[in-house]
Formats: C-alpha cells, sequence, structure tokens
C-alpha cells in the first residue's frame, strides 16, 4: 500500500516534470518546480516509513525548507533582474 | 497491524495520492499559469495532509515520529500560502495577463 | 518581555522534538543555540506582537477548524473541475473590500483565501484584496462573506 502511493506520487512528479519543461512562461516552471518539490518531501517521508526508518523525516523537513527558500529566492532574483533590464532600456 | 487500522492507513494513503495526482493532471491541462496555480495548492493543502495523516497512522505510537510528521504538515501549509502568492503577486506585475471567462480558448 | 519568554518556549520545543536525544551535552548545545536565535532575532526586530500574536483569540482554534472543513469542500471542487476539463471553468478576478482594521487580521484572511484551493489573493492594496478565482461560483462565496466576519471576529480584542 505504500508502495502503490510511492508509485502514484513519482507518476505525478513526472507530470509536474512535463510542465516545467513545457512552461511557457517562466512563472510555469517555478510553479511546476515549487510543485515538484512539495511532492519529494511527502516521497522523502514514504520511503522512509517503507524503509522502516522514520529518520528520513528529519530530512523531509529540511527539503520543505529548502525548496520554500529556493522558491522565493529565484523569485526575488528574477524580480531585480527584469527591474535591472526594464532601466537599461529606457 | 490490525485490519480495521489497515483500511484506515490505505484509505487516507489512497485518497491523498489520488488527489496529489489530481493536482497534477491539472497543472497540465488548465489552460494558463492562473488557473494551474489553482490546481497545484490541491497538492500543498488536502493531497500532503491526507498522505501525512496516513504516515501518522503507520508511526505506530511513537510520539517523536509523530510531532516530526505534524510540524512536516504544519510547515507545508504555513510555506504553501506564501510561495503561492509571492508567485502570483510577481507574475501579475510583470506583465502576464490571466485568461478570464467561461470561454478559455 | 512575554514575546521573548514564547519565543524561547517555541523554540525549546523545536528543539526538543527534532533532536532526540537528552544526554546534557546536547540539552546545552540546544540551550545556547536557542540564547543565540533569541539574539539575533532582538538585533533583527522581529519578537514582537507580530510574530508571537497574544492578542488573538483563543476561539482561532475553532476558526482553524471551520478552515479546514472549507479546504476539504474547495479541494473537492476544484478536483471536479480538473476531471470535467477545461471547459468547465470561468476564471474571474475581482477587486474585494475587506473589514479587518489590523495588520494580523488582513494577513489571516489573506492567507486563509489563498489557503483553500480555488481562490488566490494576487495583490494587497489597504483597504481591497485582488482575488483570482478559478470559477465565478467560488468568487460569489467568497464575496458572501462568512470568512471575512469569522476573522474579523478574531481581531476584536
Amino acid at each position: 500500500m505504500i508502495s502503490a502511493t510511492i508509485v502514484a506520487v513519482l507518476v505525478s512528479m513526472l507530470l509536474a516534470l512535463v510542465r516545467a519543461f513545457m512552461g511557457p512562461s517562466f512563472y510555469d516552471r517555478v510553479l511546476a518546480v515549487n510543485m515538484f518539490g512539495t511532492k519529494t518531501v511527502l516521497l522523502i517521508a514514504l520511503l522512509g516509513f517503507l524503509s522502516g526508518r522514520p529518520d528520513f523525516l528529519d530530512i523531509a523537513l529540511i527539503y520543505a525548507l529548502i525548496n520554500f527558500i529556493s522558491v522565493i529566492a529565484i523569485l526575488r532574483y528574477f524580480e531585480y533582474s527584469n527591474r535591472k533590464s526594464s532601466i537599461q532600456e529606457t | 497491524m490490525e485490519g480495521f487500522w489497515f483500511v484506515l492507513t490505505s484509505v487516507f494513503l489512497i485518497s491523498g495520492a489520488f488527489l496529489i495526482f489530481t493536482g497534477a493532471v491539472g497543472v497540465l491541462r488548465f489552460p494558463d499559469f492562473y488557473t494551474r496555480m489553482h490546481a497545484s495548492s490541491l497538492t500543498d493543502t488536502m493531497g500532503s495532509g491526507l498522505i501525512l495523516t496516513g504516515c501518522l497512522l503507520l508511526a505506530d505510537h511513537e510520539w517523536l515520529v509523530m510531532a516530526k510528521l505534524v510540524m512536516i504538515f504544519l510547515f507545508l501549509l504555513l510555506t504553501g500560502p506564501t510561495a503561492n502568492h509571492a508567485l502570483v503577486k510577481a507574475a501579475l506585475h510583470s506583465g502576464l495577463k490571466p485568461k478570464l471567462g467561461a470561454e478559455p480558448s | 518581555m512575554r514575546h521573548t519568554l514564547s519565543l524561547i518556549l517555541v523554540l525549546a520545543t523545536i528543539w526538543v522534538l527534532n533532536s532526540g536525544h537528552y544526554t546534557s551535552l546536547l540539552l546545552s548545545l540546544g540551550f545556547i543555540s536557542i540564547l543565540f536565535v533569541v539574539y539575533l532575532s532582538h538585533k533583527m526586530d522581529v519578537v514582537d506582537e507580530e510574530s508571537q500574536p497574544f492578542q488573538l483569540r483563543a476561539t482561532i482554534i475553532f476558526y482553524w477548524i471551520w478552515l479546514l472543513k472549507e479546504i476539504l469542500m474547495s479541494n473537492l471542487s476544484v478536483a471536479k473541475h480538473i476531471w470535467l476539463g477545461p471547459n468547465s471553468i470561468s476564471p474571474s478576478m475581482k477587486k474585494i473590500k475587506v473589514s479587518q482594521s489590523t495588520d494580523m487580521g488582513k494577513v489571516i484572511y489573506a492567507n486563509s483565501i489563498t489557503l483553500t484551493p480555488g481562490t488566490v489573493t494576487v495583490d494587497i492594496d489597504g483597504e481591497t484584496f485582488l482575488v483570482h478565482a478559478l470559477t465565478e461560483e467560488t468568487l460569489h462565496q467568497l464575496l458572501q462573506g462568512e470568512m471575512d466576519r469569522r476573522v474579523t471576529q478574531l481581531e476584536k480584542s
């Protein structure tokens, strides 16, 4: 039953990757990557229970943290670079 | 594990997996960025909630493991809307226009 | 002062729950980390009623339960629209008035809107939120104002 859930999560991760490659806009890709990260957190937690080692939950917690920080950081970076390029254009 | 708990855990895990799969299908299927955002919040809230509840039942009364699962869930609930709001605000301010109305092309 | 105490309590709980080892060495390391974090937070000037909201009513627990129910319902509705396909949705965007007076109330309301699938707060400008909704019905449901009323009740003290 855990394995079935893991397979379903892996399939949806694949679908999220398809959206990340298709785009079309930059924000679609960030959205897909954010979703991929959330699923990775769940996958790590489930893998921990499958192998009987709930210590994996620490890694899942850290991964959730990194995922959030990285999305915010990417958005900040692109906001900044957009503003800079628009200043150069004018 | 006894029969009743096994069934309950299975129900939580499978319905959570189904919701996550539905969210992924929605992200592929919906016509523009703003509508895809709604599909992705399905994964963030109920999908992860159901799967983590299933794990909570699997944890077998180990309090530290259960506390960590609750912490992961609260963290996802807290960061999900923040990331989504930052994303959608950045998209609107960069000039990405939402498609409105009942007839999406 | 009580904000600092509550911050220390929260940090200590997180440390104890995440470490799982109760030797004197690790507990003293945790103590040092907590003191360091509290020092940093004071330097960043974030230890106030915004990070430790005592002024909210204890009835926020009932609000959370109500919100969980709302999240469940809207999840099912969004899942239904996903399987019905893109022709079943009618994306709409509207500015709505909010009745909260404090920043904390506005943040709770905006976050609750974003947390429920089907509605997203796009922008906040003083007394109005710009909300994007998946269907017109969800937007109408939001305009009924039950969530608004419940959040406003929380902040009166």
